[in-house]
């Protein structure tokens, strides 16, 4: 029989606590939606699995839960969507329109509008939140879903990171193109799109995630509850939880949950694109 | 009728340096010319700017009989080799051979029989419908063939096409663009910093160094007759010996030795191959021999001759063995150089 | 710019176009109009403005709760940066050196950067429900009557929990990737070089993995600073009183519900130089980063 190793049963002892550490309150908010409610008050989470998961995923969903009767779980998973692929999808075709501008034209303004562009980097939304809602208010964006997208794209993570790809991508290959009489379109459709396809990918995700959590921004931008979206959704959860008489924990536990599955799983499954993706666009 | 015409064609970049002085020269229809010289001699420079990848700042050039200084790259009726192929990824080689031609217009029945003359002609018909990345190194450099064939162009330009593959493939390839060439009949231009590449293949060499031309003419010519010391040192493997010489009483001097006549006074430059040198037990000039290289047909001796380094070729059935060496030399063997300025008296 | 580019102009213009409009409208018009009122005091009805010069930022400096907030910020990030540093790198050794499992034990420990910072405010709050929170019994056990949203340093406590939660994914996926790049063979040179698996560590891969971790203090440090807005949000119920909050939180709360334009301003306009300065270092480590490689 092979020697067991003590320093290999000690890596996996590190790597098991570091996943529980990492999975456990996932598991503790998934059987809470499994019984009553009743049951939670009393004893808080167990290790009993009860049989409340469909009526509490059925409440969660289709019954409205503020004061509108209009943001049922399923109109904010909704509005999580289009804020994640839309988020995502004006992103990067944003920054792939700029960047092949920046990286493949002569222009004599290139380099202005590259630190006009790049100087976005330095300053997240976070610090100008109030003059930002200002605007949306005085363009009268608010409750909007071009106002919950359009700020949040106007930074340049996007644009940074397929400059960097385009700039990896072999001189000569332009160079061919043009012999073989491809003009600034064609190459542009032809060639550097198709070449795209993994940074693409892995952008999306990256750019998914980041639409789907953002929390700070819909908070101010939406008022109307059949705007929010699941994340901004979870204060109004907890504000729920504290004023009820019998919280509904199993209800709001499957809210946080469908917040959480998608992105979650996005990550999950296309995992090499993502870690591709993410530790390169930060060199 | 020439094929390509430089006419003063120079190159400066906007900071002011200068990557080409104004250079003319001509190349005739079908012939095979190469530009040699080290990395950053304006070689590669010159070929962008025959391509019409790199701006023209003064002159004219002509392919064909046209004027084509602002003429797009795609309509100068041209095709180009790069050094790394420059093939599209995530295209087929039918796809990436025919690219060019979708781009025209032509029809694709007409591409396809294009693409499959080219691939028969290169022996690439198994590997059309595979990825770039499928290919080895000689089939993807048969592919950027390809690709350049079916334009069926006035002028083939190549770009180091070969410095990405090992010695031996090199040594295939090298043989197999020159017959292409040949069957073909296309005016081609190609770059390449190797020397040897330079002398197999080329109808004529331009050696260029510095961003100015130092000698055009055939191979034989540059080889045995090099315009300057930066010829006579960059072709040639081993290079020529260089030696600093006097004049006296119009014979030119190496140590106490007379070499040669000589045509000028003063210091000179005298230039001898390591081939011209004979093993001669009574041959005037006396060599210390250090190391021995065998190299099979071969040997070269390396040593001293007086104080400067030499380097010596013998063939393979004379006996050679370190220590002193007598050496002789023809007199019309050696080369002279001005001592100052290098170029050939 | 490749040095074979296209010279149309139009097109590039036109591509450029739609980035730079969207970037003028929500992010410089918005950045000096916060530069802006950042020297005005709003009136507090509405009507009009009025010039007010530093006085802004010298009221903000004389503030008590300023300066309070200001240095529990300052803790709060070094000890989130710290523990999700530190976790992050001992699982990314531990994951980089394991066959058995090591896909499965990659993906549990990094599912979590997809998890929104609300969401994980969230899960304190469950965790540290007064009356059965797991955690509460825990801590009660040992005899400590733990109270979110009472007590300062148990909510402090519950905020850096969740956000040193969040954020151990990201550095573990740096980190794993940073010592998966560094070559075999310098391993095996190492390997040869030097018996000690631990020695091997500090005079190896540590040294080696330098770079990645100066990247990520500044990602952690501003990801302490900003990101943490939903977990203290979420945390403090949007109830601020005396709990503990963070400078992003507070100008939120000044501007946002106090109506405080300008001291917001004001408080926006320090935190930017604060990031500012920040991104700067980070981009002047990079710049040496690409020396060294």
């Amino acid at each position: 029989m092979r020697k067991l190793k003590l320093s290999t049963v000690l890596d996996h002892a590190v790597l098991i606590a570091g996943s529980l550490f990492m999975i456990l309150p996932l598991l503790m908010l998934l059987q809470m939606t499994t019984v009553p409610d009743t049951e939670i008050i009393r004893t808080g989470p167990s290790l009993t699995i009860g049989d409340q998961l469909d009526d509490n995923f059925r409440k969660a969903m289709f019954e409205a839960s503020g004061f509108s009767g209009e943001n049922t779980g399923l109109s904010m998973l909704k509005n999580s969507m289009i804020l994640g692929i839309g988020f995502a999808f004006g992103k990067i075709v944003l920054g792939m329109m700029a960047a092949y501008a920046i990286v493949y034209f002569r222009l004599r303004f290139a380099t202005f509008a590259f630190w006009l562009i790049f100087t976005t980097l330095l300053l997240p939304l976070e610090v100008r939140i109030l003059p930002s809602y200002e605007v949306v208010q005085w363009l009268g964006m608010l409750n909007t879903y071009q106002g919950l997208i359009i700020p949040l794209i106007a930074s340049a993570t996007a644009t940074f990171f397929f400059r960097q790809f385009f700039r990896s991508v072999p001189e000569e290959l332009v160079e061919a193109a043009r012999i073989d009489g491809a003009g600034p379109v064609k190459f542009f459709i032809d060639i550097l799109v198709p070449l795209s396809q993994t940074m693409i990918a892995a952008m999306f995700i990256i750019m998914f995630v980041y639409g789907w959590n953002q929390y700070l921004w819909p908070t101010m931008i939406t008022t109307d509850e059949d705007m929010y979206t699941l994340v901004r959704g979870i204060k109004q959860i907890v504000q729920v939880l504290e004023g009820a008489v019998v919280p509904e924990f199993g209800r709001s536990n499957v809210l946080a949950l469908v917040a959480v599955i998608p992105p979650v799983l996005v990550v999950v499954f296309f995992q090499s694109w993502f870690v591709k993706g993410l530790t390169e666009s930060d060199k | 009728m020439a094929q390509v015409q430089l006419n003063n064609i120079g190159k400066t970049y906007p900071n002011g340096f200068e990557a080409l002085h104004p250079t003319s020269f001509e190349i005739a229809e079908g012939e095979f010319t190469v530009l040699v010289g080290p990395s950053g001699c304006g070689k590669s420079t010159l070929l962008r700017m025959v391509a019409g990848l790199e701006d023209i700042t003064s002159g004219e050039l002509q392919i064909a009989g046209r004027v084509v200084n602002n003429v797009e790259p795609a309509e100068r009726d041209i095709a180009m080799v790069f050094q790394n192929y420059a093939l599209y990824p995530h295209m087929t080689v039918r796809k990436n051979i025919g690219y060019g031609l979708k781009n025209r217009g032509t029809s694709k029945q007409a591409i396809a029989q294009k693409v499959d003359e080219a691939a028969a002609l290169l022996n690439l018909g198994d590997y059309l419908d595979r990825k770039p990345s499928q290919l080895s190194g000689g089939q993807r450099q048969r592919v950027a063939m390809g690709r350049a064939i079916v334009r069926d162009p006035a002028l083939f330009l190549f770009d180091e096409p070969l410095s990405n593959l090992d010695a031996k493939l090199r040594n295939q390839m090298r043989i197999e663009i020159k017959a292409l060439q040949r069957r073909l009949g296309v005016t081609s231009i190609y770059v390449t910093h190797d020397q040897v590449e330079a002398m197999t293949m080329a109808d004529r060499i331009i050696v260029m160094n510095a961003g100015r031309i130092e000698q055009i003419g055939t191979p034989s010519e540059v080889y045995h007759n090099p315009a300057s010391t930066f010829v006579a040192a960059f072709m040639g493997a081993p290079p020529m010996n260089l030696f600093p010489a006097k004049v006296t009483d119009g014979q030119v001097m190496l140590g106490d030795q007379p070499l040669c006549a000589a045509p000028a006074q003063g210091a000179v430059t005298a230039g001898i191959r390591p081939e011209d040198f004979t093993l001669d037990a009574t041959g005037p000039l006396s060599m210390d021999v250090q190391i021995i290289e065998e190299l099979g047909a071969h040997r070269l001796l390396h040593g001293t001759l007086g104080a400067h380094s030499v380097t010596v070729h013998v063939s393979n059935d004379i006996s050679a063995a370190t220590g002193l060496q007598r050496l002789s030399v023809r007199p019309d063997a050696v080369c002279l150089f001005n001592a100052t300025d290098g170029k050939r008296l | 710019m490749k040095r074979a580019g296209f010279t149309t102009v139009s097109l590039p213009v036109l591509l450029l176009l739609p980035q730079l409009v969207i970037i003028a409208v929500f992010f410089y018009w918005p950045t000096v109009v916060a530069l802006q009122s950042s020297f005005y005091l709003q009136d507090p009805f509405g009507f009009g403005s009025t010039f007010v010069g530093l006085q802004n930022y010298i009221d903000l400096f004389g503030s008590r709760e300023y300066r309070r907030i200001a240095s529990f910020t300052v803790v709060f990030s070094l000890l989130v940066t710290f523990f999700s540093l530190a976790i992050a790198l001992v699982l990314a050794v531990k994951a980089d050196k394991v066959l058995r499992g090591a896909r499965t034990y990659r993906t549990l420990l990094m599912w979590v950067y997809a998890v929104a910072p609300p969401v994980a405010g969230f899960i304190a709050v469950i965790m540290f429900n007064q009356s059965w929170g797991p955690l509460t019994e825990f801590f009660g056990f040992f005899g400590h009557d733990y109270m979110v949203g009472v007590n300062f340093n148990d909510t402090a406590f519950s905020m850096i929990l969740a956000s040193v939660w969040k954020q151990v994914p990201v550095n573990f996926i740096f980190f794993l990737s940073g010592l998966q790049s560094i070559p075999r063979s310098v391993r095996e040179a190492a390997l040869i070089d030097n018996r000690s698996a631990s020695g091997r560590f500090w005079d190896v891969t540590f040294p080696l993995l330098a770079p990645t971790g100066f990247f990520l203090l500044i990602i952690n440090i501003t990801y302490s600073l900003f990101d943490t807005f939903g977990i203290v949000d979420i945390v403090v119920k949007g109830e601020p009183g005396n709990n503990p909050m963070t400078l992003v939180y507070k100008v939120y709360v000044d501007g946002f519900r106090g109506n405080d334009l300008g001291g917001s301003s004001a408080q926006s306009v320090i935190l930017m130089v604060l990031v500012l300065a920040l991104t700067i270092f980070q981009f002047r480590l990079i710049d040496r980063r690409i020396h060294y490689t």
